[in-house]
Order: C-alpha cells, then sequence, then structure tokens
C-alpha cells in the first residue's frame, strides 16, 4: 500500500523541534528576538559582574603586586602560584578545607536523611517542625557563627570548664566550626532530600515490605537508589558552599591556630596584606578547584542518571 | 448564519510536517460535525485552525460568509471547550463563566444574569462561588461548557471533551451535550477519538488520517457505505474484519471456502481474477442453524470451527481462526490494524482470527465445529493495493457527502 | 488536570505526600522527635536572646537563663549610632536588590519557561554556574575596581554583586514556578475574547505572583545574609551592613566586651526572619525544593 505523506507527529515549534533544515516562520522569528530580549539583562548582569572581575583576577594573579608598595608593580607570571604551591601553610589550608568540607557534608548528609525521613513520615506536627527547621536556613551565618562562638567562649558560655577555650586549639576550634555549619545547614539539605524522597513512588516500598525487606534494607534497596538525582544535587551544592565556607571561619577563629580555609588565605592576602598578586592567586585556586569539583559530580551525575532519567 | 467552511486548507510546519493536507468541508449552520480518527490524524490541529489558534498555511476559511484566515480567536466569536477544560483556576465558577462577557464589557448585572441561566442550563447553581481545584471532572466540564454557551457564539467547537472522564460519566455527558446543541441550534464543531462518540453524536461526521479527510458522511451511511479500508475498519464496534481473498468469475475464493458474488458486484467487478480483501462486520454473520429459509438465499454457509465464545447475555461473540493468506495482504493489514489500535498477538502463526456476533440463543460452543452463515449482500470489497472499496455505492441524495474523497489514501 | 492551583502541585513536591493515617505513628517518639527537632533549631537563638537580655556585669557568668534581665544591651545600640546606620544599609540594600533582582529573573524565567529561542540552556547552565562561584575569587578585583569607579563603600557597590549572585537562585525557582503554569489558560482566554496583554493581565500574572513573592523572600534572605561582600566593599558605616557591622562593635568601654550588644543586634536583625519564616512557611519551602529538585 502506498503511503501519502510522512505521519505529521505534530512537532510544534515550542518543543525545540529536530535538527532539519527549518525555515523559520515570521512568529518563530519574533519569538526568539523577545525571548533573548527578555534574558539579555539577567545575563549581562551575571556575567559582566563575575566574567570581568575573574579574568581579572587571573591578570591580578600573575603579578606582583602589593598595594602598600604600590610602584613595585611587575610580571612575575606564575611565582606568585609556585610560591603559594609550596607553601606548608597552603597545604594545611586545603587540608583545613578538606576536612571542613568533608565531615561537616557527610554529617549534614546523614543527619538530613534522618530528618527527611522523619518529616516524610510524621503526621503530627508537621508544620511546626517545617518552620523550625527554616530558622537556621534563614538565620544569618554571622549570626549562627557568634552564637556558637559565645557559646564555647570561657566565662561567656556555661558550656566549657575545660581548661584551654576551645577556639584556642586547632583541633577543637575545627570541631567548633564544623558543628556550626552542620546546625546551620542541616535543615537545608534535608529539605532537599525531602523532596527527593517524595519522588520515590509508594509502590516500591510497598513491593519491597511484601517481599519481605525491613526497614533498613528498604532505606538502602529502594529509597537511596531512587532518590539519587536529589543525593547528588543536595550533596554537589553543599561540597561547593562548604569549599567556599568563610563567614564562620572569619567570626570564629580569623584564620587563627591555623584554621584557615581558602577563603579566609584568599581574605587574608588580599584585603588584610593587600597583596593583590598573591591573594588573586589564591583567589584563582580556589576558583578552579570548584570548577573541578563541580565537573567531577556533573560528570558522575550525567553518566548515572542516563540511566535513570525521565523528564519531570 | 454561522456556517463554516473549509477550502483546501492545510497545515504545514516549518520542518516540513503536513498535519492538515488540502481539507474540503462545509458545515452548515446548526449542524453538528464530528471530526474524528486516530490520534495524530490531525482533527484536533484542523479545530484549532477553525478556532484562530493555529494559523492556516493554505486554503480558505469562512464563517457566515467572511473570510476569517487572518483573524485572532477573539474576533471569530467561536467559543472552544478545551480537552483540559483550562479553567482559570484563581477565579470562582462564576468569575470563570463570566470572563469572556466581562471582556467584552458587558454591563455587570446583565452579565450576571446571562451567568445565572448558564448556570441554571447546566445545573452549576449551587456551585458558582466555589474555585475549580473544589470541582470533579464532571462538573469541571460543565462549567467549561458554561463559559462556552453563554457568549451566544457563532459556533462551539469541542476538543475531546469526554476523553478525561470516567465511562459512566462520559456517557452521561454525551447526551447532555447532543441535548445542548440541539436546544440552542448552534453550529457545532466535535473533534474525537471515540468512533461511538461519533456515531451517537453527530449529524454527519468526518473521518481523518494522517491530515487527509477520508469520508464525510451520515452515520449511517458510514457505517454501511465505508469508502475505503480505514474508513470501514474505523467505524464500527466490533471492527469490521478484514480477510484476504481471491476474485474468480464471479466467485470468491475465501480462506473458510469459495463463496458465490451476489449478481449487483458481478457486473461491477468483471470476470477477471484479482485479489481483493474482503470486509464482514461480525453483525452479518449468524448461527446458520438460527437462520430463516427465506433469508438464507441472501448468503452462503461455511463450516468453521469455533475457537472462544463470550456470551454476554443481549450478545454473543464466537471467535474463529482463519487461514492467513500471503504476505502481500499482511502488511497493509497489519499497519491498517497499527493504526487502528488493535493488537494482532499471533503475527507469527499461519491463523488469523475473525469474530462474529451470533443471535444469543444460539448454541455453539467452544472447540467445536459450527455451520455459520454470512450475508453476502453485505459484504465489502477492497482494492488490496489503494484500500478503495471496490463496492462503494455513490450516494443519490445531493448534499449527503460533501467531503473529499481520496482515491489513494492508505 | 492540568488547571490544578500551581502553588498547589509546588506545594505537593515538597513531601506533603500523606501516607494514611496510622494510629501508630502519633506514638511518644515522633512526639518526641518533633520536640527535639524544635530544640535543635531554636537553642542557638534561645542563647543569644539570653545574651542579650543580660545586663553587662553577668556577661560573663556562664549561665544559660539571665539571672537579671536588662535592655541595656538593645538601648546601647540604639543610642550610640554603631547599629542603627548598618540596620538601614541593610534594609535598603536587600530591599533595592530584591527587586531588582525579581524584575529582572521574572521576565528571564518567562521566556524560558514560556518561549523558545537559541541559547535557553545556555542561560540556565550559566546561572547554575554563576551560584557556584566563590565570591572571594571577585572581591579583590571588586574591591579596585569599586576604589576607581566611586562605588566602594556606596549602596550601589553593595547592591551590584548582590544582584549578580541572588539572580541564578531566583532564575531557577522562577521558572520552576513558571513552568506549572498551564500556559492553555492562555489560549482560552484568546479564545474568550481576551487581546495578549488582558490575557497576561487578567490570567497569568494572578497564577505567576505566589511564585514571584516566594522568590522574592529567598532572594531578600539571601541579601539579607552577606558578609563576604559587606567586609571587603565598605569601610565605613555609610553602607555596611548588620553582619559586617557586628564584626566591628565594641563595647560600651575599650575594655569590655561587645558581647552583649552583639547579641542584642543580633536578635535584632532575625526577628524579621522569624515572623517571616513563620508566615511564609509553606512557600518558602515549596520555593526551595521546588527549585532545587530541577538540578
Amino acid at each position: 500500500m502506498t503511503t501519502v505523506a510522512e505521519t505529521p507527529t505534530s512537532t510544534s515549534p515550542a518543543s525545540g523541534g529536530h535538527r532539519r533544515r527549518s525555515i523559520l516562520t515570521d512568529r518563530d522569528k519574533a519569538e526568539r528576538r523577545l525571548g533573548i530580549r527578555l534574558v539579555a539583562p539577567a545575563v549581562v548582569i551575571m556575567v559582566a559582574v563575575t566574567v570581568y572581575p575573574i579574568g581579572y583576577s587571573i591578570w591580578l594573579s600573575l603579578q606582583k603586586y602589593n598595594l602598600r608598595f604600590p610602584h613595585d608593580r611587575s610580571y612575575n607570571w606564575f611565582e606568585n602560584y609556585g610560591k603559594i604551591l609550596s607553601s606548608t601553610r597552603f597545604w594545611q589550608t586545603m587540608g583545613n578545607t578538606f576536612i571542613i568540607v568533608v565531615i561537616s557534608v557527610v554529617i549534614e548528609l546523614i543527619l538530613g536523611m534522618a530528618l527527611a525521613l522523619f518529616m516524610h513520615r510524621a503526621i503530627f506536627g508537621r508544620n511546626i517542625v517545617r518552620t523550625a527547621i527554616l530558622l537556621p536556613y534563614g538565620i544569618i551565618t554571622v549570626v549562627s557563627a557568634f552564637a556558637f562562638k559565645f557559646a564555647v567562649t570561657p566565662n561567656i558560655g556555661g558550656f566549657w570548664h575545660v581548661t584551654s577555650p576551645p577556639l584556642s586549639n586547632h583541633t577543637t576550634s575545627l570541631f567548633v566550626i564544623i558543628l556550626t555549619e552542620v546546625w546551620k545547614t542541616t535543615p537545608f539539605m534535608s529539605l532537599l532530600l525531602l523532596a527527593g524522597l517524595a519522588t520515590v513512588p509508594n509502590d516500591y516500598l510497598e513491593a519491597a515490605k511484601v517481599d519481605g525487606a525491613n526497614a533498613w534494607q528498604r532505606l538502602w534497596r529502594v529509597i537511596l537508589p531512587n532518590m539519587r538525582a536529589a543525593l547528588l544535587v543536595a550533596v554537589l551544592f553543599r561540597t561547593l558552599d562548604a569549599v567556599r565556607i568563610f563567614d564562620t571561619v572569619f567570626i570564629q577563629t580569623r584564620g587563627a591556630n591555623n584554621t584557615q580555609t581558602l577563603s579566609q588565605l584568599g581574605y587574608n592576602q588580599l584585603i588584610s596584606q593587600l597583596n593583590l598578586g598573591l591573594g588573586s592567586a589564591v583567589s584563582v585556586i580556589l576558583f578552579i578547584l570548584v570548577i573541578i569539583i563541580a565537573f567531577i559530580f556533573v560528570k558522575g551525575f550525567r553518566t548515572d542518571l542516563g540511566q535513570v532519567r525521565g523528564e519531570r | 448564519m454561522s456556517e463554516i467552511t473549509l477550502k483546501g486548507v492545510s497545515k504545514r510546519y516549518a520542518d516540513g510536517t503536513v498535519a492538515v493536507d488540502n481539507v474540503d468541508l462545509d458545515i452548515a449552520d446548526g449542524e453538528f460535525v464530528i471530526l474524528v480518527g486516530p490520534s495524530g490524524c490531525g482533527k484536533s490541529t484542523l479545530l484549532r485552525m477553525i478556532v484562530g489558534l493555529e494559523d492556516i498555511s493554505s486554503g480558505d476559511l469562512t464563517i457566515g460568509g467572511k473570510r476569517v484566515n487572518e483573524a485572532g480567536p477573539k474576533d471569530r466569536n467561536l467559543a472552544m471547550v478545551f480537552q483540559n477544560y483550562a479553567l482559570y483556576p484563581h477565579l470562582s465558577v462564576r468569575e470563570n463563566i463570566a470572563f469572556p462577557l466581562r471582556l467584552a464589557k458587558i454591563d455587570k448585572a446583565k452579565a450576571d444574569s446571562m451567568v445565572d441561566e448558564a448556570a441554571r442550563t447546566l445545573e452549576l447553581t449551587e456551585l458558582l462561588d466555589r474555585k475549580p481545584a473544589a470541582l470533579s471532572g464532571g462538573q469541571r466540564q460543565r462549567v467549561a461548557m458554561g463559559r462556552a454557551i453563554v457568549r451566544e457564539p457563532n459556533a462551539f467547537l469541542f476538543d475531546e471533551p469526554l476523553s478525561n472522564l470516567d465511562a459512566k460519566l462520559r456517557v452521561q455527558m454525551r447526551t447532555e451535550i447532543s441535548r445542548l446543541q440541539k436546544r440552542f441550534g448552534t453550529t457545532t464543531v466535535y473533534v474525537t477519538h471515540d468512533q461511538t462518540e461519533a456515531m451517537t453524536l453527530g449529524d454527519r461526521v468526518a473521518v481523518l488520517r494522517k491530515g487527509i479527510l477520508q469520508q464525510v458522511a451520515s452515520p449511517r451511511e458510514l457505517y454501511n457505505n465505508p469508502i475505503n479500508l480505514f474508513v470501514a475498519g474505523f467505524i464500527g464496534s466490533p471492527s469490521m474484519n478484514f480477510l484476504p481473498a481471491t476474485l474468480k468469475a464471479g466467485k470468491l475464493d475465501l480462506p473458510f471456502g469459495e463463496i458465490p458474488l451476489p449478481e449487483e458486484f458481478v457486473s461491477r467487478l468483471g470476470q477477471d481474477e484479482k485479489p481483493v480483501i474482503v470486509g464482514i462486520r461480525p453483525e452479518d454473520f449468524e448461527d446458520a442453524a438460527l437462520v430463516e429459509e427465506r433469508d438464507k438465499g441472501r448468503g452462503s454457509t461455511f463450516p468453521a470451527r469455533i475457537d472462544v465464545v463470550e456470551w454476554m447475555g443481549s450478545e454473543l461473540f464466537v471467535y474463529l481462526p482463519v487461514p492467513r493468506g500471503d504476505r502481500q495482504h499482511q502488511a497493509g493489514l497489519a499497519e491498517l490494524a497499527r493504526e487502528l489500535d488493535q493488537e494482532d498477538l499471533h503475527s507469527d502463526s499461519d491463523e488469523s482470527q475473525i469474530v462474529a456476533r451470533l443471535n444469543p440463543a444460539s448454541r455453539v460452543s467452544e472447540g467445536e465445529e459450527a455451520e455459520l452463515w454470512v450475508d453476502t449482500t453485505r459484504l465489502h470489497l477492497f482494492d488490496p493495493e489503494t484500500g478503495d472499496s471496490l463496492t462503494y455505492q455513490e450516494p443519490e441524495a445531493a448534499g449527503q457527502s460533501t467531503g473529499q474523497q481520496t482515491p489513494s489514501a492508505s | 488536570m492540568a488547571t490544578i492551583a500551581a502553588t498547589g502541585s509546588a506545594r505537593r513536591a515538597a513531601g506533603t505526600r500523606e501516607i494514611p493515617m496510622d494510629k501508630r505513628k502519633i506514638s511518644p517518639l515522633w512526639i518526641l522527635g518533633s520536640i527535639l527537632i524544635v530544640l535543635y533549631a531554636i537553642i542557638p537563638i534561645l542563647w543569644i536572646l539570653s545574651l542579650s537580655l543580660k545586663p553587662q556585669s553577668d556577661v560573663t557568668d556562664g549561665a544559660i537563663i539571665p539571672k537579671h534581665f536588662s535592655w541595656v544591651n538593645y538601648s546601647t545600640i540604639f543610642n550610640t549610632g554603631v547599629f542603627v546606620r548598618p540596620l538601614i544599609n541593610s534594609i535598603g540594600i536587600a530591599i533595592i536588590s530584591t527587586v531588582i533582582a525579581i524584575v529582572l529573573a521574572t521576565l528571564a524565567a518567562y521566556a524560558i519557561a514560556r518561549l523558545n529561542f537559541p541559547g535557553k540552556k545556555l542561560v540556565l547552565s550559566t546561572a547554575l554556574a554563576i551560584a557556584m562561584f566563590p565570591p572571594i575569587s571577585i572581591v579583590g578585583p571588586l574591591f579596585n575596581m569599586w576604589r576607581s569607579l566611586g562605588l566602594y563603600d556606596t549602596w550601589p557597590g553593595l547592591i551590584i554583586p548582590y544582584m549578580t549572585f541572588a539572580l541564578p537562585m531566583a532564575i531557577w525557582v522562577l521558572s520552576a514556578f513558571f513552568r506549572q503554569i498551564p500556559w492553555e489558560l492562555e489560549q482560552a482566554a484568546s479564545v474568550d475574547g481576551a487581546t495578549p496583554f488582558q490575557a497576561f493581565r487578567k490570567v497569568i500574572v494572578p497564577l505567576a505572583a505566589p511564585g514571584v513573592f516566594t522568590a522574592a523572600i529567598l532572594v531578600f534572605f539571601f541579601c539579607w545574609n552577606d558578609f563576604v561582600f559587606s567586609i571587603t566593599l565598605t569601610s565605613t558605616n555609610r553602607s555596611r551592613t548588620v553582619p559586617a557591622a557586628l564584626n566591628f562593635f565594641t563595647g560600651s568601654s575599650q575594655f569590655s566586651q561587645p558581647t552583649g550588644a552583639i547579641a542584642a543586634a543580633a536578635i535584632v536583625v532575625t526577628v524579621p526572619i522569624v515572623i517571616m519564616v513563620l508566615i511564609f512557611q509553606r512557600r518558602i519551602v515549596a520555593g526551595l525544593t521546588s527549585g532545587a529538585v530541577k538540578g
């Protein structure tokens, strides 16, 4: 039998269409123009205020430039980077940052998941709990930093009667910083995970129950695998946030006792020491680190999610 | 007046796909016309072109004598009921129905009384202050209709309005819609993929396939006199059985035997040997034992082995295996089956199944041989290449079938 | 059905999927859990509150509940000019940044959700990239640039970076909201006789308003919270915001601790947050989760 025309799958213009040699109607062209005009202001601002300065940063990082000696300015190319990468202080800073990131993200993940599971199944007091956990999210980071700082400062805080104040010691300082961070962002994490939890179809859990799985098994074999997307998003964002940590460290220790993090190091060099060259180099290193982490996550995310994907 | 005329109307998309191909259709004032066809056939696109939500690529659309190709929806004075109702969620039922009146700047008191009138007609009076989210599916549908009728438009356009309702509600609303249309006498164009709705609601039904109009006629005409394989298979439930056969000198060589052709066909079809596809509706079979003597002459009997019997009280369906024909016929029939959403579960075997509707008093039983009778005056013969009906009768009454009848539409 | 209110389905995404009422669930365990969580959230706040209500002499007594209650800290911060101006700065800068960011983000999100144009995905990816950006990496250049442009220690000097970093979140949240609006309604409105502008005004705007409001709240929180830009791009109370100002508090004398003052100031800036969270809890949760799950 002869078929007349191709099957008219109505690929409406708004769905993006396929890559064929297409003739754009006037209406399509007008739509494209309008679309670009509407996003332009936002995009221009976002890009201008970040791309230009980061380029400027990179340029500055290649110079020997200290604002205290403005005339002693020259290109020393990668000397700044060399200095940084060979300094023990830098690697300690990296170590600190790494410790803070890993520990806080892991704890937040576990606690956040527990909290999410709780909120998912609780009926009583659901609203109260949800309101309560928004408070740590909404509170100014500086305020929460002060709260925990005061709690552990001898005499002010009633909790510590140890001989050496926690914030005067490297390890315990890190502990306090991590505690503050975890307190503040676990709730946000739990909200993200809760949203992911809600997408796990109840049918799977019921089928698992019938198949004889206990609660722990259901968690590991049914719930978590089906929440991959939410888990990855939550971990990605929290990790990047943690790598950029600044407020809490600044308020609580200012980086003393070797508790510096990358951002703190950058600040010290740039603003305290006014060493734009070195400081910019640190900034750029942080920037690159963020890109690498994001890249690793997104790659892992894509390949993993490629199999599970469904357009939401 | 509000007659709607389409001449050569087509819709072509930017990437070359043709959703609607050269459709001619005359809808008289006050007529209820149904556009029916499988999904993707272009019926919704056609409807949206009539209302103005899609541009017309070529051809002319006139409403009440005026060409409206360029006019926007708001200037055509047409009312549309969407498949998902498209009720404004932030407005109450009253405000939803009043929306077009407010836009037309109709005086508030008058508008309110018009809304009340519409609400009374559709029994929505108690729901006027609710929001759409608080309504059931059937209620929402009535609100959507209320919004349409309150404007007294040139025509009502319905885009598969019943497909989101459950079966029982669907039947109820079907009669509602029919009653409303008769009461207001407004021209109505109604899109559906359900042939039952098409048959029960329309004055005339337009069958579409892949953007091309197959046949436009009254439901009765479509049922008795389909113009091609597609229309024959689409209309009627359970659908027509198709069997490959060979025409040989006035006799039809069917899988279950040879039967002589009635006189009127012989003269039309000639004496040459050629392959054909035979279409037999389930209701044209009968248990030979229950056929009156005087009717027996109209058809032929043949032996058959009964596979499955479905006795429904008021009806009896039996399924008979028949050997398949050659591959050549199979490909075309398989494609047709796909379009009509019929699965062929045994495409690998040498046998296919036909279904017959018998008198419920019949005593045939599963697994046994029985003698069946087929009314050969009601056979339809189709050309295997083109799908055209070889037994189609041009309707004599004028204005019965004004639609595009394309010779090769498969 | 596609006509369910947009905020309704956003709310559903926030995890309100109910499991049938089960008597066992109202066991003491759940009540205990809820109480623990609430305590978890408010104890640090209560601690700061308690510190703020202690008179100067009691600050170092280490008691959790003040032995004596005093408003002296509050009067100090409001009368000595160390707090009032930063508070005004915070309010003004946050509001202006929020307004501008929301306007731009709404336009962009509408285009992304509704129109087809090249580079749509690129815009969203860019927004995502900006959200992951380390602010410290640009404070150096901004410091220098602002100084030469005369924007150092000014309101615009802060508004610009605030907007920049608030836009990604606003765009993501708003496009998620806008995607949930059934755009078929625009068509129904035009069939009912509305011009495109009428359709926009009478149908789309009321449906988009809740999402815009939620995004505004989230952006405001973000601007209210910023510390990094405030301490690097300002040097005096002319445009220093509260988080940075807290860092520079001194006590009532050279030698005494500013603890009480800091605590009082902290409470003052936390009160609006608490109020907003209490009133708008549902919206905030919906905004956070709908925007985030898109990731």
